[in-house]
């Protein structure tokens, strides 16, 4: 199996709160990039798609990771080459140039060359939390597509049997490839993906993503990277998005804390009203 | 001066109350909507619940194969009536988010997803959006003739009945693309409870990690006396404590309840951004340190197994003697 991963780096989600949005921009200054967690969730799953979980270092097919992005989106894109994937392709473009409509109109053609049994992205990107570049790109594809997948079944004729996270439960799909999967969290759970390599039952052993072991980095180093320019790629369009400003929420008052629940009751009741 | 399609969510023959949601942002956005309801058998019938809130016209759509939502199925459909309007829009919910990226490829059109907010500035439309986990609201503006978008259900006001009577219209199913012969629905596992819905509810209790096995024994009368919602946090989701689709935060469900308690829930970003907005917050840990503390209106510094049997006491006899 040939899966195609999306990725995109992030301003460190778990510093969210230290963004300062002001003017025509949010800055972000002080925050490490990191991989959209749900891109690494989407390349951990394109690994367990492409082996025997039992015996994961052997790879049985490829995963080629592409972002869009400048130069030093580089550097994440040679960390997935060093969790395992075989290829990167780098897109060139400046991260505010971008909405989701040109993402998905770019990662069009990359598919179009590629030719992918399976197109894997991560279901949001936690910094712009748009959740549409999967939607947009299977239609573009005229893939079926899967979104907010929490599990991944490989049958033995190449189907893929997909649980979707939905308000009020877990609605199932089957997908004949070649056809596009966004992944939701809990994709990365010991049992969530198993391939047609993989023996049912089987149990990941990690919980999450794997680590790239320290050979493997310095080897990424030597796999191959393709970059290429936006404007050949992008089919004539544009980005058509913009953000004429950003604010920041409004602050909540700070609140007080109760000696017991007793107290609790009481102020619910009679300050909140809430009761 | 945009006219605005609401694309309705309809589900075994019964319109969702997200639907309303759609209709406030439309309401803001244009200056006249048209709701489509398309889906399964009944769904013309549930259609006529929809023609008193002011709508131009109510079309509808019903066919056999729409009976299970599938987005290869539906989006050729909402397209083909999509194009007659400046905007398409549907709420955010895991149906709207599905479906309308993909109609707006399929229209060349720039999405707006997951707003709080819209407003009409100068002839064009302005879609509030919160981005960072909430740390930012963004202001954007979409250039493509056609425009789309997701309304944030906690953001915006279920629309009113106005009265009158739109008419209804029939449109007929499109042929799909190749995409929709190569998925095939298989089933739906819905998560049966009786309590209010996470998104619609006005009190909701929530536990994290700190739950275990306990989730349900230790939060259930807590949530029976309140008559509230149950939710969770990731963690407690990821560990099976209880069904996913519990999950409160950036990327779970977004809720603004009247009054949330965070039982057992540090407090981590990505969970603060889903329920900040509700009115009042009461947060129940152990760790006086923990994050949530600084978001919640009442803390208590407790062990939660000893407190909410405490507080559900409490909260029956306040009842008992109001
Ligand atoms: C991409 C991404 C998306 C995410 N999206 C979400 C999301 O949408 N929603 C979400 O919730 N999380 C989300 N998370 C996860 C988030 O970062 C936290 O890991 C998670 O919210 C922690 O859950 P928790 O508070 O239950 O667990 P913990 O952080 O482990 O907190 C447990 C708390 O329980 C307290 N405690 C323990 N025992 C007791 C006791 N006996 N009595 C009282 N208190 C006790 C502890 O002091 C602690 O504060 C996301 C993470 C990522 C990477
Ligand atoms: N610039 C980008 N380069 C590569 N992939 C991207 C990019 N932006 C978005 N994606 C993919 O699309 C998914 C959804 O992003 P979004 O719709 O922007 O929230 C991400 O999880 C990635 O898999």
């Amino acid at each position: 199996m040939k899966i195609l991963v999306a990725i995109k780096r992030v301003a460190d989600p778990d510093n969210a709160n230290k963004v300062k949005p002001a003017g025509d921009k949010v800055d972000t200054t002080g925050l490490e990039w990191k991989l959209n967690p749900f891109d690494e969730y989407a390349l951990e799953t394109a690994l367990r798609l492409t082996e025997d979980g039992k015996n994961n270092k052997v790879r049985k097919g490829e995963v080629v990771v592409v972002t869009i992005g400048p130069k030093d989106t580089e550097t994440q894109l040679r960390s997935a080459l060093a969790t395992g994937a075989d290829r990167a392709i780098r897109i060139d473009a400046e991260d505010a140039n971008l909405d989701g409509r040109l993402v998905a109109r770019a990662l069009k053609s990359v598919v179009d060359a590629e030719k992918p049994d399976v197109v894997l992205l991560g279901k949001q990107v936690v910094d712009g939390d748009s959740n549409s570049v999967g939607q947009m790109l299977a239609e573009l594809l005229d893939f079926p597509m899967a979104t907010f997948a929490a599990t991944i079944k490989e049958e033995a004729d190449g189907k893929l049997l997909v649980g979707r996270e939905v308000d009020g439960g877990v609605l199932t799909l089957r997908l004949t490839p070649p056809c596009l999967v966004t992944v939701d969290l809990r994709i990365v759970a010991p049992t969530s993906v198993i391939s047609k390599h993989t023996a049912d039952g089987f149990k990941y052993a990690h919980e999450g993503v794997r680590f790239a072991p320290l050979p493997a980095i310095m080897k990424a180093k030597k796999k191959p990277l393709d970059v290429k320019a936006l404007a050949d790629v992008a089919g004539g369009v544009d980005n058509a998005s913009s953000y004429g400003g950003f604010e920041p929420p409004p602050a909540r008052a700070a609140g007080v804390k109760v000696a017991d629940v007793a107290e609790l009751v009481t102020k619910l009741a009679t300050e909140a009203k809430a009761i | 001066m945009t006219d605005v399609l609401v694309v309705a969510e309809i589900e075994g023959g019964k319109v969702k109350k997200t639907t309303l949601s759609a209709i406030t942002m439309a309401k803001q956005a244009g200056s006249s909507f048209s709701i489509l309801a398309i889906g399964g058998p009944g769904t013309k019938a549930a259609a006529g619940e929809l023609t008193g809130y002011g709508a131009a016209k109510v079309l509808v759509c019903e066919d056999a194969s729409l009976a299970n939502y599938v987005a290869e199925h539906y989006a050729p459909t909402v397209a083909e009536v999509g194009k007659a309007f400046g905007l398409v829009c549907a709420t955010a919910s895991t149906f709207g988010k599905d479906l309308i990226p993909r109609v707006a490829a399929k229209l060349d059109a720039s999405y707006a997803g997951d707003c709080s907010g819209v407003k009409q500035d100068g002839g064009k439309i302005v879609y509030k959006r919160p981005m960072f986990a909430g740390n930012a609201f963004g202001y954007a503006t979409l250039s493509t003739p056609i425009q789309t978008a997701t309304a944030r259900q906690s953001e915006f006001e279920a629309a009113a009945a106005s009265g009158g009577s739109s008419p209804l219209e029939d449109v007929a199913k499109v042929a799909p693309g190749a995409a929709a012969s190569r998925v095939e629905f298989v089933s739906l596992d819905a998560v049966k409870s009786d309590r209010p819905e996470l998104t619609d509810a006005s009190v909701i209790v929530s536990g994290g990690r700190a739950l275990k096995e306990k989730f349900f024994e230790v939060l259930e009368p807590l949530a029976d006396v309140l008559g509230s919602a149950l939710g969770a946090s990731r963690a407690a989701c990821d560990a099976g404590y209880c069904p996913g689709d519990f999950q409160v935060g950036q990327t779970g469900k977004i809720v603004a309840p009247k009054l949330y308690f965070a039982i057992g829930i540090s407090g981590a970003i990505q969970h603060i951004a889903g329920m900040k907005g509700s009115k009042t917050i009461v947060a129940i840990n152990k760790d006086p340190d923990a994050p949530i503390f600084q978001i919640a209106d009442y803390g208590l510094v407790a062990d939660l197994f000893v407190a909410v049997p405490e507080l559900v006491e409490k909260l029956k006899a306040h009842k008992a003697a109001s």
